[in-house]
């Protein structure tokens, strides 16, 4: 299957566009639908409107952040503490970007172009870019790039609308199906993309030293899951390499 | 303030700057990094065992009604889930969909 439209050298539109297509292809778009019906079930529970969950998938455009966020200020919770507890969870948007843009940038890129892909990167669409960009022309990349995320976030806003349609009606095991597709669909899907072995050992260090870390209540777990996982994954690679 | 827009006050102070403060970051890091550097492939590596914690901490410490939803139910999800993923050619939706009917059949059979 080509997403790549058959011109030689097809505009940043047509590559917005394939974004566009390639995100309704995947089955993240349908599992973002199904995981924003039960972010917004639980934003109405907690009395918030439709429209300021609207507004935080586009601001925050981060499901975990946006559960603790309709939590804890729901529940009212001490603004300060909630702010630091989203900037906990959210710390690994730091190394996606990282690990996202030189994928999309030029030699001439201007920094105000990647603002918008930046801000767009998220778990769904971070796995499904680092699948799709690596074949395409590195000058369409940034295109391609904003409609998978943007499509991405439409997905999420169907399934906000849905989740407020529903929110009363929805049975605690649908529910419990809704939550259960975050992780049964990242694990899939990463594992997908996996191709060196670093890629392989970051993910099963990462799968072991999450809950251990959490467990122990080290604190900042998943901040230390990254940073020991990542560099031993990472360390073992280039052994390894040097090694032949 | 009205209740509303401090509502939309407290969205932008405590939920997108925290949040976007790490995207503007990795903004200014990435600059100058290439594809082919040490930077950027340690950076995946983290990216991917962060990732990698957050989905077993959801499996394992789950939110919500999932929280009702007995380990063994979950643990067995996921595996069925992985097995039809690497199963049948490799497909995401076919490793979703597995996953799904056996975690709410084995709710189900537990009472749930």
């Amino acid at each position: 299957m080509s997403i790549v439209p058959a011109a030689s050298s097809p505009s940043a539109t047509a590559m917005f566009l394939a974004g566009a297509r390639a995100a309704w292809l995947s089955v993240m778009a349908y599992v973002l639908i199904g995981t924003y019906v039960g972010i917004a079930a639980l934003a109405h529970d907690f009395g918030f409107g439709l429209w300021w969950v609207v507004a935080s998938t586009m601001l925050v455009w981060a499901g975990p952040a946006q559960v603790i966020l309709v939590s804890a200020l729901g529940a009212g919770a001490n603004p300060v503490e909630t702010a630091l507890a989203v900037g906990v969870s959210s710390a690994r948007l730091l190394p996606m970007v990282i690990s996202l843009l030189p994928l999309i940038r030029q030699k001439e890129t201007r920094t105000r172009d990647l603002v918008l892909p930046a801000h767009l990167t998220a778990i769904s669409m971070w796995i499904e870019a680092l699948r799709l960009l690596p074949p395409l022309p590195r000058e369409l990349r940034i295109p391609f790039a904003n409609g998978l995320g943007l499509s991405f976030m439409c997905a999420a806003h169907v399934g906000t609308c849905i989740g407020f349609y529903l929110a009363t009606s929805l049975p605690p095991l649908l529910t419990a199906g809704l939550l259960f597709l975050t992780p049964l669909s990242f694990l899939i899907s990463t594992t997908r993309n996996c191709r060196l072995l670093a890629d392989w050992l970051a993910l099963a260090f990462g799968l072991v030293l999450g809950p251990l870390l959490a467990w122990w209540q080290l604190g900042l777990d998943l901040l230390w899951t990254g940073v020991v996982g990542g560099s031993l994954a990472y360390g073992i690679q280039r052994l390894r390499e040097a090694r032949k | 303030m009205s209740g509303e827009l401090q509502a939309y006050a407290l969205l932008v102070l405590v939920g997108f700057l925290p949040n976007e403060v790490w995207r503007m970051l990795g903004l200014v890091f990435a600059h100058g990094i290439d594809e082919q550097s040490e930077l950027f492939m340690w950076a995946r590596a983290v990216a991917t065992a962060v990732l990698a914690g957050v989905i077993a901490k959801i499996v394992l410490f789950p939110p919500g009604a999932l929280a009702g939803v007995p380990p063994v139910v979950r643990l067995g999800a996921i595996a069925c889930g992985f097995a039809a993923f690497l199963l049948v050619r490799r497909s995401v939706l076919a490793g979703v969909a597995a996953g799904e009917v056996v975690l709410i059949l084995g709710a189900l059979a537990y009472g749930v």
